[in-house]
């Protein structure tokens, strides 16, 4: 659209798309398994550590596996948990995210080792639920458990065949409980700008209650709230947590 | 007269940065922009001398402090004046005509062409306060213009003097341009974290003294102060989502706006303060409506599939209005008639939001990410485009991300929203002249979406 692009137009443009090109696969790194065999007890090597969670986002409650192996240590500890064998696996309930931060010591130094398991803590107010009594529509957990949340792709608000997968099971749940109201809550990941990002989430609302009022769900059970970016499910800066903040989210509308 | 004609220098300064910018090829042009406006060639040579305590009365020296230091930044803040440093200037702290010996001030190291001076003093919980201009070159009818300011004495008192003081300064030696010296920025203060905190709409001087609480409203965002100064629009989060709300500034209390249903964000006075536009999605997909002050007689003007948000008039005509669409994907920066006819595109990639309309026409400022995308190592900054060429320069670099510019009345500054590290919670207001130069931070983490009065 613009007349009079200069080289340094264009210049931009295209460093810009070779970016885009060049993005793609960029995943959590995770940390590498240590050698297969044991290094001698005497060895004045420094020891291998390694540590892994599973999974490595969880919702708080929930629990994850934390699984350590090192070679050539003496004595392994792991912050917040305290000594622990050198190679072994425990599982953890993080009220909050942790780094689990692992030091083995052995006679050829001290080696460290990290792992992130981040919990998405439900920050997000159900505007318009009050408690979780339930009532003519059931119990909140009943309805979460049948009822998944709808996810979006970047800056995009088009359902996507899973997003498909879960309007249905809404429309399933709303039409064997005719008393169930829906209010639909629409959010964006917390990149990009406030205003911009509240008429976003407002679209990604709207495309799911126009998906449920295709699979045949009255408009006046349906009630869209766009929160844009000022509420947020996770708030670590990387694609999985951005992820989780791009979505449409179904609450019952008490 | 000595006095040349400075308002229409900066603005045709600013004109060939821009077009000497965007025409070349070159990255290095950025240096020629930077000589362009920076040099202080052209600028004038203003001198302030430190007032004269003129009472006994233990309140005059604190009171001034706050004088002198408030004045002095108020100058340097204009843009305009080649400031002569205190260091530089004569210790003489002359506090009336007579007592001025005017060769010492025109004389190196100070070399000034004009002289503000005067005296300041308090009695019986008075602040009085006379100031001077003098005209440094001119031995026989030196004195440009004297006046007497009067309030109850106090510390705010004689910080809005000299903001009174500033400006009458800055208008007589401008071309009868006012000063922003008493102007107000209106924001956003974020309380508690980013993920459920609240946010309140805030108060400040333009220098970033003297911030305080307007609204109680529990989550409310985007303040739009009306032209006279009476209402603040902004919108906020309620049962059925983002509302417009409107904040009389004279009564202290919110008064009605209509609501209609759907989400209302993002409000914008017309010039005249007779009809606010907004994004409202009370039709189904998020569309740009225009209403009159109080939210009824209101009407779509723009209907295309997507987000559209963030408009903003154009305040010297209140004929066209810019705005944020993302029709095409991504959201880009738009024109339209105030009818909603004549649409144009005026960016052409990338990432951007937040216009701000100049007070003269000609420019848009606004928030750009030119390469945005996933895995882009994004860069928002603030731009401002010539509307007539599109030609754009970009005005901040490397200094984390940049939001939601605003002009000043005068059109010379724009405040900014900045967070250094990217992070919501860190984001604080910045202020910088148009050109890009000067930047200062207005408050400490936790203001965000500045608006600036329009007087």
């Amino acid at each position: 659209m613009i007349s009079r692009q200069s080289p340094l137009w264009k210049t931009l443009l295209l460093s810009a798309s070779v970016t885009l090109l060049a993005a793609g696969g960029c995943h959590k790194k995770t940390n590498a398994l240590p050698p297969p065999a044991s290094l001698p007890p005497e060895s004045t090597v420094a020891p291998t550590a390694s540590i892994t969670a599973d999974p490595m986002a969880i919702d708080q409650g929930q629990s994850v596996v934390l699984n350590w192996r090192s070679s050539g240590a003496t004595s392994v500890s792991i912050d917040g948990i305290g000594n622990v064998a050198v190679s072994g696996t425990q599982t953890v309930s993080p009220a909050s995210s942790t780094n689990f931060h692992l030091v083995a010591k052995g006679d050829g130094g001290t080696t460290e080792a990290n792992v992130r398991v981040t919990v998405r803590v439900p920050t997000v107010p159900s505007t318009g639920t009050s408690g979780t009594a339930d009532d003519e529509m059931g119990s909140d957990a009943a309805f979460h458990a049948a009822v998944k949340d709808v996810f979006f792709g970047y800056d995009s608000y088009d359902i996507s065949p899973e997003a498909e997968t879960a309007v249905t099971a809404a429309s399933k749940y709303l039409a064997a409980h005719p008393a169930v109201k829906l209010l639909i809550a629409g959010y964006c990941d917390d990149r990009g700008s406030a205003e911009y990002n509240i008429t976003l989430g407002e679209n990604r609302a709207n495309a799911a209650k126009q998906a449920l009022v295709a699979a045949g769900v009255q408009p006046a059970r349906l009630r869209v709230v766009s929160y844009g970016k000022e509420r947020q499910f996770c708030s670590e800066e990387n694609e999985s947590c951005w992820q989780q903040n791009r979505r449409a989210q179904f609450n019952l509308d008490r | 007269m000595p006095i040349p004609p400075r308002r229409s220098r900066l603005a045709a300064a600013l004109l060939l940065a821009a077009s000497a910018l965007s025409c070349s090829s070159s990255l290095h042009a950025q240096d020629w922009f930077h000589l362009e406006t920076s040099t202080g060639a052209g600028k004038l040579r203003l001198a302030v001398a430190n007032f004269k305590p003129g009472s006994p009365d233990p309140a005059t020296n604190p009171q001034k402090a706050v004088f002198d230091t408030t004045l002095a930044a108020d100058l340097a803040n204009a843009g305009i004046f080649d400031l002569v440093s205190k260091n530089m200037a004569p210790q003489a702290t002359p506090g009336t005509q007579a007592e001025i010996q005017l060769a010492q001030w025109a004389a190196a190291p100070s070399s000034a062409a004009m002289v503000a001076f005067g005296n300041l003093s308090v009695a019986n919980g008075r602040l009085t306060v006379n100031g001077f201009l003098d005209d440094a070159k001119n031995t026989q009818f030196p004195q440009i213009f004297a006046r007497q300011y009067a309030d109850t004495a106090s510390e705010n008192s004689a910080r809005q003097i000299a903001h009174k003081f500033a400006d009458e300064i800055i208008a007589r030696l401008d071309g009868g341009i006012t000063g922003i010296a008493e102007t107000k920025i209106f924001y956003v203060k974020l309380a508690g974290s980013s993920a459920n905190g609240s946010k309140e709409i805030w108060q400040m001087d333009y220098d970033g003294a003297n911030q305080h609480q307007v609204t109680h409203a529990g989550y409310a965002i985007s303040p739009r102060v009306s032209p006279d100064n009476s209402r603040v629009a902004y919108s906020s989060l309620d049962r059925n989502g983002f509302q417009i709300r409107m904040y009389s500034m004279l009564l202290n209390r919110t008064v009605n706006f209509a609501d209609a249903g759907g989400t209302n964000v993002s409000p914008a006075w017309s010039p005249n303060g007779q009809q606010l536009a907004f994004s409202s999605s009370r039709s189904g997909d998020p569309e740009i409506w225009v209403s009159d002050a109080g939210g009824t007689s209101a009407r779509r003007i723009t209907e295309f599939k997507g987000p559209d948000v963030s408009p903003t008039w154009n305040p010297k005509t209140g004929a066209q209005i810019a705005w944020i669409s993302g029709r095409t994907g991504l959201p880009q920066l738009y024109i339209m008639d105030a009818d909603g006819s004549g649409v144009q595109r005026l960016t052409d990639g990338g990432y951007a939001t937040s216009p701000s309309w100049s007070p003269n026409g000609q420019f848009l400022a606004f928030a750009w990410d030119r390469k945005y995308g996933p895995g882009a190592p994004g860069g928002q900054d603030i731009y401002v485009m010539e509307i007539a060429t599109k030609r754009w320069i970009q005005l901040t670099h490397d200094t984390g991300r940049c939001d939601f510019p605003a002009w000043s009345p005068d059109g010379r500054h724009l405040v900014y929203a900045n967070s250094p590290d990217g992070r919501a919670e860190h984001t604080r207001i910045m202020t910088m002249l148009a050109d890009g130069t000067g930047k200062h931070t207005l408050t400490s983490s936790g203001g965000d979406m500045p608006n600036w009065s329009w007087r």
